[in-house]
């Protein structure tokens, strides 16, 4: 009964959040390139650098960026972390290659995954291109890119990505 | 920026794919927008008196803490609120009560206690001094008025696991008053 069961020491009291995130009309347009497919980045009237995502103007100008910049398929890892840190809602075998991606044409990397090649090959300067999910499963989101693998090409410059590591 | 990395429907309580288009702007060059929800399972330590409160809960029982100057704090505190003096053993109290005041909710909103017209009511128990916020399940505001009877009506035993909603709801107790 009651009685014989332990006192309460503990309460769970889950927070739950409902929001509704609007993207803006510059990451709109960029996620809807990538339910087509592609990357679409925006430039800088000042200084012309190109932003992918962009946020809809230049942090350093402080200008709107309107002009929009179809980008290519391929690009430069940057920089890159191993994890082997297993955690909750994980989807991937550990270990696996968390990268910084420049791509060709752009002026800021962002994160992608880095799949078929070891995890101890993964380096700076490693070239490397989008993997696409299929046609009927793209939609306008990251998880549009399954993954970036090695091109094969001989690996960048260090001094083609040294500003933007 | 987990779901960037993963493309994971749910990611660390952080469900992000269901991307929808704003009508009011347009299919074509509208801003997108997506339901996001964000969910921490917290688990708080209770201490020993709320401990104690949930522990009486659990088994059907409300219970307040002696305070300075007679006075009996539901639920219970450490501390008296008025002399912040270490408060006493604690009392049952309840489990009819009296409304000292009360609000009526006649849309409730998803996650309330109620999922039909519910009224927010104050309600000093017979034996307190303070007023606990709960739930008054009562057909319509028209049979809700500061100073009626109610009282707490527990789920089945075996669902009690020591938390303020052991207590379903109140629920209007023609009984005559204290005593």
């Amino acid at each position: 009964m009651a009685e014989a069961r332990e006192p309460v020491t503990t309460l769970d009291t889950p927070i739950r959040l409902e929001y509704l995130f609007s993207a803006g009309i510059a990451q709109s347009k960029n996620l809807r390139g990538l339910a087509e497919g592609r990357f679409v980045g925006q430039r800088c009237p000042v200084c012309s650098k190109v932003y992918v995502p962009s946020r809809g103007s230049c942090p350093v100008d402080g200008v709107p960026t309107d002009e929009e910049v179809a980008l290519g398929n391929t690009g430069t890892v940057t920089t890159f972390c191993v994890v082997n840190v297993p955690f909750a809602g994980q989807s991937i075998e550990i270990p696996y290659i968390v990268a910084q991606v420049l791509l060709d044409g752009a002026d800021i990397s962002f994160m992608g995954l880095i799949q078929e090649i070891p995890a101890d090959q993964v380096r700076m300067g490693l070239r490397v291109e989008a993997v696409w999910v299929e046609p009927d499963q793209l939609g306008p989101s990251m998880a549009s890119v399954k993954h970036f693998r090695p091109t094969g090409e001989p690996d960048a410059e260090y001094a083609s990505y040294k500003d933007y590591t | 920026m987990f779901y960037f990395l993963h493309g994971a429907r749910k990611v660390r309580g952080i469900d992000c794919e269901e991307v929808t288009v704003d009508q009011t702007a347009g299919a074509d060059e509208g801003v997108l927008t997506s339901a996001h929800v964000l969910e921490y399972p917290y688990s708080r330590s209770v201490g020993p008196v709320i401990g104690a409160f949930l522990t009486g809960l659990r088994d059907g029982r409300i219970l307040g803490a002696s305070g300075s100057n007679g006075s009996v704090v539901v639920p219970p505190t450490e501390y008296d609120p008025e002399t912040a003096e270490a408060t006493g053993e604690l009392v049952e109290v309840g489990p009819a009560g009296t409304v000292t005041s009360w609000a009526w909710i006649a849309d409730p909103a998803p996650g309330q206690p109620l999922d039909h017209p519910f009224a927010w009511v104050l309600v000093r128990l017979d034996g307190a001094t303070t007023s606990v916020l709960h739930v008054l399940d009562a057909p319509s505001p028209s049979e809700v008025r500061t100073g009626m009877r109610v009282r707490a009506d527990f789920l089945p035993a075996t669902e009690r696991v020591g938390r303020i909603q052991d207590i379903r709801a109140f629920v209007p107790a023609d009984d005559g008053g204290p005593g």
